[in-house]
């Protein structure tokens, strides 16, 4: 069921959510946006959009003042759920033997506001990689467990995104997993949100803020919005017989082109929101007395990844950046059931040289199709 | 867990045996373990100790790295972390009845010897068995006493790169010897475990003597950090070498280890 908030209310609705915990959502602060701190509904980037290509990525000014009206930007959830550096373990060396004390997961409730149907989707990934896995991850699980999802529906796609040729955007399927979505209309003056509750918790809240009911044109006018944003994608990717494509052309070409170009930096795999590679190491003390290990991010294009002794595995860069579009659109697939994208297109923008995920996936396509790599 | 015992086996190769308490530590025969040395890091090792033995935990490591180094530092009485355990096992159960042949060369052995310890102890349930192992120099084989023990039961053939005159052995490499151990390849069922490159050349071999891919198994080696499929670095194209592997029958990964930095 659908329900309806004006934009002039929207505070309420981010009262009755701060009752739920900490907000983090979409804001600008220092020219730059990101996920941060949400106060009042002042705090979203009213009248702003991005524009985005590969490498590339503005700010730009809207004509309206619409508070939603861009997509992602570096930031993916993963950074509150599956931190970029958290400590493990804190461990005291005693005189024979040494004490070691585990971290305790965050406890703290929070709420994401503004979560993309491209990100939503990312987090239903990571819950089967690090929750449902044989081995779950506490971390992840807590943080997860106490994290209530806003989400927001995409009406001004980027020319990176490529979510509607996936399946996982612009709207918000409702047998996603979120507690409430969003979708902004701004029409004839009028600003307002439709709301859907997809858990108890979400219906709880519309049930305390007594929204009214939507009328029937309004959600007509949301999901044309919707449907337009997708129609209005800058790229597509097929994914049609992506695993065994990319397991059939383990020596293409393409790779060498790509290598080339390639800086093996590791941003995509940082600003991915699925990508979960991590690494663990040790801090002493100077007394030699204290040490702390930690987990931080890691990134398969770092020579480091594969290292065993002897060497690396994965010594060329073209082996690198075929190691992460593998195995994020063939062998995650194998591994998870998923594929490993979802479309946000982060990757291309926050290349430094602009790498286009969809065009190096068009280009081994096209040739597999000639059968040039027979 | 404390390290009860630690013996030189070859010049940089330790064996340490640890004590996990009154619990014990039961494993199967191919599993690993994540060693952690107090502020230098964990690394995996597999287990070499006899799996009827859960009272003793036995790891044979070889210093060539940071943690490896610490662990062979190590002295009775010091205390280490111990993860685990982890990974697949090699399918002693599964090839009862049948002949086994074990090719391996240097700290090789060392995974394997779970294996054959269980081979040794069940010896009834198991028809020719033998154990070609491989090392550049008599003083370079791992487990010499247990070699004399086992030769009592199983058929024990190390093969050196070189020797002196009282040398009783093959001299070569081990994959030189692999065509003569006359076995039934319709009854064999081949357990082995080196390096990359060298594993290549006994699978040759021992595909000439006609034993097929999937009586095969191997276990590999890959980089890990966790033990437990997280933390992405043992991928071997679509498998977690630390869950899905490390043993492995060679018939489900032959393709991927044909492909070049995969």
């Amino acid at each position: 069921m659908h329900f309806i908030i004006e934009r002039e209310n929207l505070d309420r609705l981010l009262a009755a959510l701060q009752e739920h915990g900490r907000i983090i959502g979409p804001r600008i602060t220092e020219n730059t946006f990101g996920h941060r701190d949400i106060a009042s509904s002042q705090d979203f980037p009213a009248g702003w959009t991005f524009e985005q290509d590969g490498g590339f990525f503005r700010l730009r000014q809207r004509r309206d003042p619409s508070l939603f009206a861009y997509t992602v930007g570096q930031d993916s959830w993963k950074k509150e759920l599956y931190p970029p550096r958290s400590r493990l373990l804190s461990l005291q060396k005693t005189e024979s033997s040494f004490s070691v004390t585990p971290e305790k997961s965050s406890s703290e409730k929070v709420v994401f506001f503004g979560v993309r149907p491209c990100d939503l989707a990312a987090i239903q990934i990571q819950d089967i990689i690090l929750i449902q896995g044989p081995f779950a991850d506490p971390e992840y699980s807590r943080r997860r467990e106490n994290a209530m999802i806003v989400a927001i529906e995409c009406t001004q796609p980027a020319a990176t995104c490529f979510c509607a040729s996936l399946g996982t955007g612009p709207g918000i399927s409702s047998s996603s997993d979120y507690d409430l979505a969003l979708t902004e209309v701004l029409d004839d003056g009028l600003h307002y949100f439709l709301v859907r509750a997809g858990t108890e918790q979400g219906r709880a809240v519309i049930a305390g803020l007594g929204l009214a009911e939507a009328p029937e044109q309004n959600i007509i006018r949301a999901e044309n919005l919707v449907q337009e944003a997708a129609s209005r994608m800058g790229r597509t990717m097929d994914q049609k017989g992506i695993k065994q494509l990319l397991y059939d052309n383990h020596e293409h070409p393409r790779w060498d082109q790509v290598a080339r170009r390639c800086l093996t930096c590791g941003n995509c795999t940082q600003v991915c929101p699925t990508c979960f590679c991590h690494s663990v190491y040790d801090r002493v003390s100077l007394s030699g007395k204290e040490a702390e290990r930690f987990r931080s991010w890691d990134s398969c294009f770092l020579l480091d990844h594969s290292y065993i002794h002897g060497g690396s595995v994965r010594v060329s860069s073209r082996s690198r950046y075929r190691q992460w579009i593998t195995h994020k659109l063939a062998s995650w697939i194998d591994q998870f059931k998923v594929s490993g994208c979802v479309g946000c297109g982060r990757c291309i923008t926050w290349c430094p040289v602009g790498i286009d995920i969809t065009e190096e996936i068009q280009a081994i396509r096209q040739s597999d199709e000639r059968g040039c790599n027979a | 867990m404390t390290v009860s015992k630690v013996e030189k086996e070859t010049r940089g190769t330790f064996t340490l045996e640890l004590d996990p308490g009154e619990s014990g530590f039961p494993f199967l025969p191919g599993q690993f373990n994540m060693l952690y040395v107090f502020g230098n890091g964990e690394v995996p090792i597999s287990i070499s100790g006899d799996p009827e033995r859960p009272d003793i935990l036995v790891h044979t490591v070889r210093a060539v790295g940071k943690v490896s180094k610490a662990l062979c530092r190590l002295r009775p009485g010091d205390v280490l972390g111990v993860r685990g355990p982890y990974g697949s096992s090699w399918p002693v159960d599964a090839c009862r009845e049948r002949d086994i042949l074990f090719v391996t060369g240097g700290l090789g052995l060392a995974p394997l010897r779970p294996a054959v310890f269980h081979i040794f102890n069940h010896r009834r349930d198991y028809g020719k068995v033998i154990l070609l192992y491989g090392a550049r120099s008599p003083d370079r084989l791992l487990y010499t006493k247990e070699l004399e023990t086992w030769s009592r039961a199983l058929r024990v053939e190390p093969a050196v790169g070189s020797a002196g005159p009282d040398w009783k052995g093959h001299v070569g490499i081990v994959t030189n010897f692999i065509a003569r151990m006359d076995c039934d390849p319709a009854q064999t069922k081949a357990m082995i475990c080196s390096s990359e490159s060298m594993m290549r050349s006994m699978i040759s071999e021992l595909n000439l003597l006609g034993i097929p891919d999937r009586e095969i198994h191997l276990t590999l080696e890959r980089n890990m950090k966790c033990g437990l499929g997280l933390c992405g670095h043992c991928q071997l194209g679509p498998t977690f070498v630390c869950k899905n592997g490390p043993v492995y029958s060679y018939d489900r990964v032959k393709e991927l280890l044909a492909k070049r930095e995969l």
